[in-house]
């Protein structure tokens, strides 16, 4: 998070005073439980991309198609929507043969 | 003193209504309620016949009608409506938003009681319920003052150093509909006193975006509830150079606390709007009788004048405080507010709190003699809440 500002910088009124600024809020450091793609099960249908709610699918477009190219975590909080809608994620599915796995974001820090 | 040009016998309401048309808000969101509908009527009428250019927005319900006047002025326009009692108290979650907000919207409110059970008629405990909303209350005594602060609260409340919105009480039925001598000025002279409306943040500035009401959690809420606090201590600033400028334009200058035969007096009462009229002759008979007395009027409420309370009230012998509103289990508001203003001073007068005329009932020159003969013979007791008016 940024650095908090005292009463006499901000605003007054509760009023943002410029667009966009909900990109310096990161939504990443609620995350308890974290999407990891592989990209060797992805067919690029977007869905992921479509109902991420915080924008942090990352995606490139190559020849005029978007590819899937996994995800931007200072925005992932981590809510699994993603892995829900994703055609090439369910639980029947064997974790190698997905998408998108759900990792508990304990294993990833140092 | 300019001449005055427009002399009229006319209500309350319509004094007000009148003040709203030569105001000439971009918007006005409201919604009839007794008593303050005709403000209301009247202030359509004169859309109609194109008199004021003013969006009118009849809405369902007072919710909405703060809702809407909200909206407008955080879209950037000047936006007003008016209310009493329950309508008041329908308007009250919005009401806090306004004062958040920072929108500088201006409410004459017809003071009435709340229900239950229903009352139609004047006492304060509707604007008492907001006083802790972050509105500025201003109290008018009579159709004259309700006129005036309407059109001297619009500058108050859009001065850069305070944007908030501002409550002009005025005694539902005693003022609102009772039919008084008042002096208008031209609508020339008040369209130039009110000037354009300074916008600050405008939504509909689309080369500036701007997002109003949004989430305003622990890490920011509590700097955005300093900064309210902040611009209320410039009220009383700001009130002084706009009441000087409005004397320029009228001939009447208005100060903070209203003090009538204070300087010398002894016994000194201190009461809200309407009432402080009638507290004013009964000074006038005990004055004759060479009793010491005088009578104060706040003309705001909130943010409360502690410091010119303290200013005059200092080494007086008794102050009596007379309160149209209860709060239950606790002290009337005007009288706690007083009485905790009075803790630093150095000479402290004996105080007594008066609650008079709940629901309307009538106040009359022999209850305020008797509370200002309880302080002659020093039978004040500060703790004990006493009724004018009321049968044993
Ligand atoms: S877990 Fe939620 S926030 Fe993170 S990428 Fe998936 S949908 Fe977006
Ligand atoms: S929803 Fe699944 S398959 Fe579709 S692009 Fe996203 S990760 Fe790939």
């Amino acid at each position: 998070m940024a650095e908090l500002k005292g009463w006499k910088e901000i605003p007054i009124g509760g009023v943002i005073d410029k667009p966009a600024t909900a990109k310096e809020y990161q939504t990443g450091t609620w995350r308890v439980i974290r999407p990891v793609h592989q990209p060797e099960n992805c067919i690029h249908c977007m869905m992921c991309w479509l109902y991420c709610p915080d924008q942090a699918i990352v995606i490139e477009v190559v020849d005029g198609k978007p590819k899937m190219k996994g995800y931007n975590y200072y925005y992932c909080k981590g809510c699994g929507l993603c892995a829900n809608v994703c055609p090439k994620t369910n639980d029947k599915l064997p974790e190698e043969k997905r998408a998108i796995v759900m990792k508990p974001e304990t294993e990833f820090q140092d | 003193m300019p001449e005055v040009k427009n002399r009229q016998a006319v209500t309350g309401a319509q004094a007000v209504a009148n003040a709203m048309r030569q105001i000439n808000p971009d918007v006005v969101a409201a919604y009839p309620i007794t008593p303050q509908t005709p403000v209301v009527e009247y202030f359509a009428q004169y859309v109609a016949d194109g008199l004021a250019d003013t969006e009118m927005i009849p809405v369902e319900s007072e919710h909405s009608a703060m809702s809407a006047v909200v909206g407008a002025a955080a879209a950037g326009a000047r936006a007003m409506t008016a209310t009493a009692a329950n309508g008041l108290a329908l308007m009250h979650e919005i009401v806090y938003i306004a004062a958040s907000s920072r929108l500088p919207i201006v409410m004459p409110v017809a003071n009435r009681a709340l229900s239950g059970p229903i009352n139609i008629h004047c006492d304060h405990s509707d604007a008492m319920a907001e006083r802790d909303s972050g509105w500025i209350q201003l109290w008018a005594e009579n159709a004259q003052e309700a006129y005036d602060f309407t059109i001297m609260a619009i500058r108050l409340a859009e001065h850069e150093d305070i944007r908030l919105p501002v409550m002009v009480n005025f005694d539902g039925f005693i003022i609102s509909h009772g039919v008084e001598v008042v002096d208008f000025l031209d609508d020339e002279v008040v369209k130039k006193f009110v000037g354009e409306p300074k916008v600050k943040y405008p939504l509909l500035d689309v080369d500036n975006p701007v997002t109003h009401g949004p989430l305003d959690l622990y890490d920011y809420y509590f700097e955005h509830k300093r900064q309210q606090i902040e611009a209320m201590k410039h009220v009383y600033k700001v009130f002084n150079k706009v009441a000087e400028e409005f004397a320029k334009i009228s001939g009447r200058k208005y100060n903070i606390l209203d003090a009538y035969k204070v300087e010398d007096a002894e016994y000194v009462m201190i009461a809200l709007g309407s009432t402080a009229g009638t507290i004013k002759y009964t000074v006038d008979l005990l004055r004759e009788e060479g009793h010491k007395v005088g009578v104060i009027k706040p003309q705001i409420f909130r943010p409360f004048p502690k410091t010119e309370l303290q200013g005059l009230l200092n080494g007086r012998k008794a102050v009596i405080v007379l309160d149209r509103s209860a709060s239950f289990g606790a002290e009337a508001p005007l009288y706690e507010a007083v009485k905790s203003s009075l803790y630093e001073l150095a000479v402290k007068p004996q105080l007594g709190s008066y609650v008079y005329g709940l629901g309307g009932r009538d106040i009359k020159i022999e209850h305020i003699r008797k509370a200002f003969e309880d302080a002659f013979a020093g039978n004040l007791i500060a703790d004990e809440e006493r009724y004018l008016g009321l049968r044993e």
